[in-house]
């Protein structure tokens, strides 16, 4: 196995009394297909909103490619390769689908600040956006406003922001979230086809899909790390089920 | 998969295209700039109040830079436009006319000011936003009637003597020079403005503006990319308060005020926020109505554009040019 693109090390987070990260420690290989389950309320969320800079941790590590990030804002930790995507969207309402996505692929090639020259003049920036959108079955729609689009492509968006500033490390929360069930494997079709040397770390409650499509998973438990393993050790675990069955069936 | 978009035949333009045509110039934007010759013409006893709303449209274009394409609300940009107004005015009184190089001094002087504040004013939101914007306006107020010695305090800056504009032009009693400079900074600011919203820039300003917290995500410097168009912002206004030193030859304390800034706020709503002209056409209405209206008594006037204002947000999805959109659906909005 690769060393670890991403690690996290004794990552502690409470709100108030409720503590929603304890001594997180993990590990993202690259190439990674790695899934993070947990009932409503683990902290899955939260874990990325650490990993990624939006919250603080009061306590732990946070390393992408064996440097240590923990200090870093968020913008700097995207520019360094890691990169989410969220559970409700969290998109640019009024701008088209390819203004987006060049705005973000704009943004990685440092071309973003740029007040001199049109957009339109950024021709391969364009169509790499165009690219983008076209590899999740987005273009025909990408000159519509995105607040136009239909829930299920406004996912795909999210991930096609993502997949714009060539993500080492792609975070996805729920990335399926509201979509109804045919179209959500369809969904997970295009994450298991992104490059094969990008770590990919999604959250999922969709056991048929978490099973299909991790290699390994790993199990949060009111903000501690119960387990980790692959899909066939996971099934097997008797805490597992009691978690999922004890607790009210995914959300 | 939803269908392809519904256009006629076979002709949906590709993303190259269609991001080239909204930078391309429209018929109706270059009949409106010839016809804002036409005061040279047909209305020449009307130059001077021609000359103060081109002057007060460069000002409403630089809020709208902020306050429609990024999304910063303020009521206390009068402080910028104060600010350009003295530099200019001082710099004449004390000896040097020079028109051009008054306007850069103004602008320098602005943009620095907008440069030490922009590090507030992109650090807060909402309520807090308006009312710092606000406070650092009634600040200025206060500051520049107590450097009396300065400012020439509640009598105004006096002593103003331009030279001739580019060694050639009068500043003459009719106001031809005036028109013909303010029109013409005007236009040029213009350019550069429309030339920035439709840059990468420009785009992230609008991403800032619609979901600034989906930018950190996509690796942007949100707070940089403020700051940099508050500065510009501010120089603009600041060009537009030195304007008004100038084409006047004198400067007042109302330069700075709070009616200043949040006249500027009704024009762009009236006209149409993130949209360039909105400002612009804001600046006609309020200030033709209000030439129109100013044999009644001041308060008077207000209430009549109290109440169109009430009216264009009510009914209107973005002032007048908004409204106008809608009627012309084949038009699209640049933002
Ligand atoms: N900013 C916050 N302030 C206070 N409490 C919060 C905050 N964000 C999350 N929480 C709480 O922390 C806990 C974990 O939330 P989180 O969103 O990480 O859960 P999750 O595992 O993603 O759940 P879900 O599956 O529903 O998305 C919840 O109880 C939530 O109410
Ligand atoms: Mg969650």
């Amino acid at each position: 196995m690769n060393a670890p693109m991403l690690q996290t090390r004794g990552l502690d987070k409470r709100f108030g009394s409720l503590i929603v990260a304890q001594s997180i420690e993990i590990d993202l290989p690259q190439g990674a297909r790695h899934a993070l389950i947990g009932p409503n309320g683990a902290g899955k969320t939260t874990l990325i909103n650490l990993m990624t800079g939006r919250l603080r941790p009061d306590a732990g590590q946070i390393r992408l490619g064996g440097e240590n990030i923990s200090a870093l804002a968020p913008e700097a930790r995207v520019k360094r390769g890691l990169v989410r995507t969220f559970q409700i969207n969290t998109l640019f309402p009024h701008l088209t689908a390819l203004e987006a996505v060049t705005l973000a692929v704009c943004e990685r090639r440092g071309q973003a600040g740029r007040w001199w020259r049109k957009l339109s003049d950024h021709k391969d920036a364009i169509d790499e956006a165009h690219e983008i959108l076209t590899s999740l079955q987005l273009a025909a729609d990408c000159l519509r406003p995105t607040h136009a689009l239909a829930y299920g492509q406004q996912r795909l968006l999210e991930i096609a922001l993502a997949l714009a500033t060539r993500p080492k490390v792609l975070l996805l929360d729920e990335p399926a979230a509201g979509v109804p069930q045919g179209e959500s494997a369809e969904l997970f079709t295009a994450i298991a086809n992104l490059p094969k040397d990008m770590a990919v770390l999604f959250i999922e409650h969709d056991m048929n899909l978490v099973f299909r499509f991790a290699t390994r998973i790993i199990v949060l438990v009111a903000g501690a790390v119960l387990t980790e393993g692959t899909p066939d050790e996971i099934a097997a675990d008797p805490r597992v089920r009691e978690v999922y069955l004890g607790s009210a069936h995914h959300g | 998969m939803p269908a392809i978009r519904t256009t006629p035949a076979d002709t949906a333009p590709g993303p190259q295209a269609f991001l080239a045509a909204q930078t391309r110039w429209r018929l109706v934007e270059i009949l409106f700039w010839l016809a804002l010759l036409s005061p040279f013409f047909l209305l020449p006893t009307y130059l001077t109040l021609a000359s103060q709303i081109a002057i007060t449209a460069l000002f409403a274009l630089s809020v709208d830079l902020i306050l429609g394409y990024a999304g910063i609300i303020t009521l206390g940009h009068a402080l910028f436009f104060g600010i350009g107004a003295y530099t200019a005015g001082l710099v004449a009184k004390w000896g040097w006319g020079e028109a051009i190089s008054g306007l850069v001094l103004a602008a320098l002087a602005a943009g620095f000011v907008g440069y030490v504040t922009g590090f507030i004013i992109t650090r807060v939101h909402h309520l807090a936003l308006i009312m710092i914007t606000l406070g650092l306006g009634l600040v200025a107020v206060e500051a520049a009637n107590s450097a009396s010695w300065l400012t020439g305090g509640a009598d105004g800056l006096q002593g103003v003597r331009m030279w001739k504009l580019l060694g050639t032009f009068e500043f003459d009693l009719w106001g031809y020079s005036a028109y013909g400079y303010s029109l013409g900074a005007l236009f040029v600011f213009f350019l550069i403005s429309r030339r920035i919203v439709h840059s990468p820039f420009g785009l992230s300003l609008r991403g800032i503006r619609e979901n600034l917290d989906r930018m950190p995500a996509i690796g942007a410097p949100s707070r940089a990319r403020l700051h940099k168009i508050y500065v510009i912002s501010a120089a603009m206004a600041g060009v537009a308060g030195a304007l008004l030193a100038q084409t006047t030859e004198t400067v007042s304390l109302e330069t700075l005020g709070f009616q200043r800034s949040a006249d500027v706020v009704i024009m762009l709503i009236l006209g149409g926020t993130g949209r360039l002209y909105g400002g612009i056409v804001g600046a006609i209405i309020f200030m033709i109505a209000r030439d129109q209206l100013a044999d009644m008594n001041p308060q008077y006037w207000y209430f009549w554009i109290g109440l169109l204002l009430v009216a264009v947000v009510l009914f209107l999805s973005n002032g007048i040019l908004g409204g106008l959109d809608r009627l012309l659906p084949r038009r699209r909005g640049d933002a």
